[in-house]
């Protein structure tokens, strides 16, 4: 199958003042290719600049050098077509499931029986009908997430950015809701790219995982994912990958004491 | 040991039942009116009526048909000079709040502006606007203006930056993120300002009323004490604290309401 490159980022720095106002490189050399239709995950410890990155792809900062082009085109700013989730998600708590999710469709002037409908089919997709007029604050955490996915996914996007969607649901919600992603994923083909610090869900969910490393921030190794779907955690190959995976997330963090040294 | 019991006495679960809601005040009441009533044997009847006399004046205002006129005059300058200000309060504090540059060239004059006490202004509202309605509503305007402004500014200062930052990637215009994302956004708190205004403003009414009005509770009382109807006085009294306590009852019940649509927790 011919591949097709749907994000490029090419020679990307971010660089911040750090607290003494000495310049310091968040995010160095950066050059990473997501392709059309790709699950990408980039995994990496707290702090190595995952965050910087999704918000520079997604347009909502500027890179100090370099840059990200999606399609072809220079990304100067948020864009409707590429939907970045928040970690904590943002949904509006004046809103219902419903309202939340039509929220894209309102403001983009889609009549409002059409949009109710649209939005309508998405509290479904995403298993939320029984909840769809209650309001954000009424909901678990695995059922806000779904509405944040819901709302991003009412807009039909080409790219969805998320960012530790994951990160605050109990490991039993977080289990069900990578799959919840992975079916998603397959049913619309959107490109993907995948914010975690987590190897397991990395691997579970990933056609690749890009791992990067601190200080300064950068991707040191990008790795294929050689399992097939569906994925089953308890297989030997799942383990075989995640152990290689972890490797490599060792030595990342050894050549980061070997740059300390 | 001793430290487990200080832990006891905080985490004591605080429970009432009922009944005690309605016992402890009675008690209190019965209390106050007792030792009123003791005072007032001591004292002529226009310097402090008993309990009593202040029942039965009450009782002739009711009757007679007298105080719901004044009540109908005061909620009415209450209310337009209420609703003048909440809507040029939330007008000018969503514009000054949105409009950085705006807000600094206006932040001084309003900071100056908000310390002089409504009463200050007394003698300007006498002159600019003469008798009746106007001086009294210009007060009441006044003393409910200010909380609503500033909670406003504050209100939309303090959106929370990831509704903005979701609204753009959705493309919304500017227009829309004023109504849709800026408004309800700081709505439980500019609720808070209009609690804040309905007291002051409520208890400024008493006030503008006092001034060249021919009419309204706080005309009530000041008319009264030129009869030496001391018992009026504090039968007008009551009927303002009780119909300003019902106003506030109103407003805390609505602002309960949206904070649970909006999933505020109340503090308290
Ligand atoms: N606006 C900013 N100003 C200064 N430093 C920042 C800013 N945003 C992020 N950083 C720094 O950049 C580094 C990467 O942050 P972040 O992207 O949030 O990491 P991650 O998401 O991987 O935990 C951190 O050291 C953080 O302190
Ligand atoms: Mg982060």
């Amino acid at each position: 199958m011919e591949k097709t490159v749907k994000i490029k980022v090419d020679g990307l720095y971010k660089t911040y003042l750090d607290a003494r106002g000495r310049v310091y490189d968040a995010l160095k050399k950066i050059d990473l290719e997501v392709y059309e239709g790709e699950l990408l995950c980039l995994l990496g410890p707290s702090g190595c600049g995952k965050t910087t990155l999704l918000r520079i792809m997604a347009g909502f900062e500027q890179p100090s050098r370099g840059y990200v082009a999606i399609d072809g085109g220079i990304v100067e700013k948020p864009h409707v077509k590429y939907m970045i989730l928040f970690q904590n998600y943002g949904l509006f708590p004046w809103r219902t499931v419903l309202g939340n999710t039509e929220y894209g469709l309102e403001v983009n002037g889609v009549p409002a029986r059409q949009r109710k409908e649209k939005a309508m089919e998405l509290v479904r997709l995403v298993g939320l009908e029984k909840f769809a007029h209650n309001h954000p604050h009424q909901l678990s955490g695995g059922m806000q997430q779904r509405t944040a996915v819901a709302r991003a996914l009412a807009v039909d996007p080409e790219v969805i950015f998320m960012d530790e969607p994951l990160g605050a649901l109990d490991a039993m919600t977080r289990l069900k809701m990578q799959e919840e992603i992975v079916r998603l994923w397959q049913d619309k083909r959107k490109t993907i790219v995948f914010v975690t610090h987590d190897i397991s869900e990395a691997v579970y969910l990933s056609d690749r995982i890009a791992i990067m490393s601190l200080s300064p921030g950068r991707i040191s190794k990008l790795v294929d994912v050689p399992l097939g779907r569906p994925r089953n955690r308890s297989g030997a190959d799942f383990a075989r990958v995640q152990d290689f995976i972890y490797a490599e997330f060792e030595m990342s963090i050894r050549e980061e004491i070997d740059y300390y040294i | 040991m001793k430290k487990k019991e200080i832990k006891k006495k905080i985490f004591r679960p605080v429970s009432f039942l009922p009944l005690e809601k309605i016992i402890y005040p009675l008690i209190t009441l019965l209390a106050f009116t007792g030792i009123w009533h003791g005072l007032s044997t001591m004292y002529p009847t226009y310097q402090l009526p008993s309990p009593l006399d202040v029942c039965r004046g009450m009782m002739e205002l009711w009757g007679e048909g007298v105080i719901w006129e004044h009540i109908r005059v005061s909620l009415f300058r209450f209310s337009v000079a209420y609703f003048l200000a909440a809507a040029s309060g939330i007008f000018l504090g969503l514009l000054f709040g949105w409009h950085i540059r705006l807000h600094a060239a206006f932040d001084p004059f309003v900071q100056m502006l908000r310390p002089i006490s409504p009463i200050a202004w007394f003698p300007l509202a006498i002159l600019w606007f003469k008798v009746g309605d106007p001086p009294a509503i210009f007060i009441i305007y006044l003393a409910a203006f200010f909380p609503i402004l500033l909670t406003t500014i504050a209100a939309v200062r303090s959106v929370e930056h990831i509704y903005l930052q979701v609204a753009l990637n959705f493309g919304t215009r500017e227009r829309d993120i004023l109504t849709k994302i800026i408004i309800p956004a700081a709505f439980p708190q500019i609720m808070v300002g209009l609690h804040l205004a309905l007291g002051s403003a409520w208890i400024h009414l008493v006030a503008g009323e006092m001034l060249g009005a021919q009419s309204g509770l706080g005309f009530l009382i000041i008319d009264a004490r030129n009869f030496l109807r001391t018992d009026w006085i504090i039968s007008g009294m009551i009927f303002i604290g009780l119909l300003g306590l019902a106003l506030d009852k109103c407003m805390g019940w609505m602002e309960k309401r949206i904070n649970l649509l909006w999933g505020h927790v109340m503090k308290n």
